[in-house]
């Protein structure tokens, strides 16, 4: 049997399946997750078409009380290009990692360099992910002013809560990245920390999948 | 008496932390701009599709979208959360819950009628 100290060789946390139990808890909280956002998901599409008020995501509506029109409130362009990013930050997260592991190989070439600085990817990592957020306030906010809040309508409630707990799953990574930068800086990431931006960009890239879902099923499907 | 244990490698190495063979077989950071790019196509499709009235009009519409957002979600969860690579558990982890969930999904909207109107089950 293996005693709790033996299970720390060389600062990894083995499970009797050899595995590192930190890795093993991440994929175990993943799938946790999957089950949250589709609880998320399936309240908005059940909700989906039943609002008794506007505005709506897809049509136009005119209040019959005020006769004020409201446009379709998705701003399709926008949000694509907030997808955009978020797949670009998935990217430059991958290419952190790469880096990270091959730290201690030999570059040569300044393309080799370049693709080999983790501090770049990790720093555009997080940068892009501020931007996607930024894109998110700023959809939140104009949708404020065009009269849906999260209390306007069912649209309104599921659209907000799906969204937001997406938000701030983001921003949770964000600071998780930064802070890996941060030790970047102080001390450098070599290959022995590999593990934990491993961590991190399984993270991450669950945030971006979610992403890809939503995306699909709130925003294009009509 | 206590051993080490079995199946963990004694080493350091960056592979030693998720599994034995983890980085043996990951991809290139070329690899990785190809699937970015192969992704971007994607997406930039499906947006493609969604401002085509002629298509949107259409019964294929949905389900077009519905597999190019497969599509790009098992690329993601392939290659660049590396589960084509690596071992076993972490598959069973992800795509036991992620079935369990696709599955409450697909049951709550046929429970709700949107799949079956949808599919032409129900008026």
């Amino acid at each position: 049997m293996t005693s709790a100290n033996e299970s720390h060789v060389a600062g990894h946390h083995y499970t009797t399946t050899g595995l590192d139990s930190r890795k093993v808890a991440i994929w175990a909280f993943i799938g946790s997750e999957c089950m949250l956002f589709t609880s998320l998901i399936s309240t908005y599409l059940i909700y989906k078409g039943r609002s008794l008020v506007g505005p709506f995501p897809h049509e136009r509506w005119t209040d019959p009380a005020t006769g004020r029109t409201f446009n379709a409130i998705l701003n399709i362009p926008v949000t694509s290009a907030s997808t955009f990013v978020l797949l670009m930050s998935s990217l430059f997260m991958v290419l952190a990692h790469n880096a990270v592991v091959n730290k201690r190989v030999p570059k040569t070439t300044t393309g080799e360099r370049i693709i080999g600085n983790s501090k770049l990817w990790l720093a555009g990592t997080a940068l892009f992910g501020l931007i996607f957020l930024m894109f998110q306030a700023y959809e939140f906010t104009s949708f404020v002013h065009e009269g849906l809040t999260i209390r306007t309508n069912l649209f309104g409630s599921s659209f907000f809560t799906l969204t937001g707990f997406h938000g701030a799953h983001v921003t949770a990574g964000v600071l998780w990245l930064l802070s890996l930068l941060a030790i970047d800086f102080k001390r450098g990431l070599g290959p022995e920390d590999a593990l934990n931006v491993d961590l991190s960009a399984l993270y991450w890239h669950f945030v971006d999948v979610v992403w890809i879902v939503i995306f699909t099923l709130v925003y294009l499907i009509q | 008496m206590a051993h080490p244990p079995t199946h963990a490698p004694l080493t350091n190495a960056p592979h030693a932390a998720g599994a034995p063979d983890e980085h043996q077989h990951h991809p290139t950071a070329g690899t990785y701009f190809k699937i970015g790019f192969f992704l971007t196509v994607i997406t930039v499709l499906e947006v493609a599709a969604y401002y085509w009235p002629a298509l949107v009009a259409t019964r294929i519409f949905v389900p077009l979208l519905l597999v190019m957002s497969a599509i790009k979600f098992a690329t993601v969860v392939a290659f660049y959360m590396h589960l084509k690579y690596d071992h076993k558990l972490f598959r069973s982890l992800f795509v036991g819950p992620f079935l369990i969930a696709a599955t409450t999904l697909i049951g709550l909207m046929f429970l709700f009628g949107k799949l079956a109107v949808r599919l032409g089950i129900l008026t």
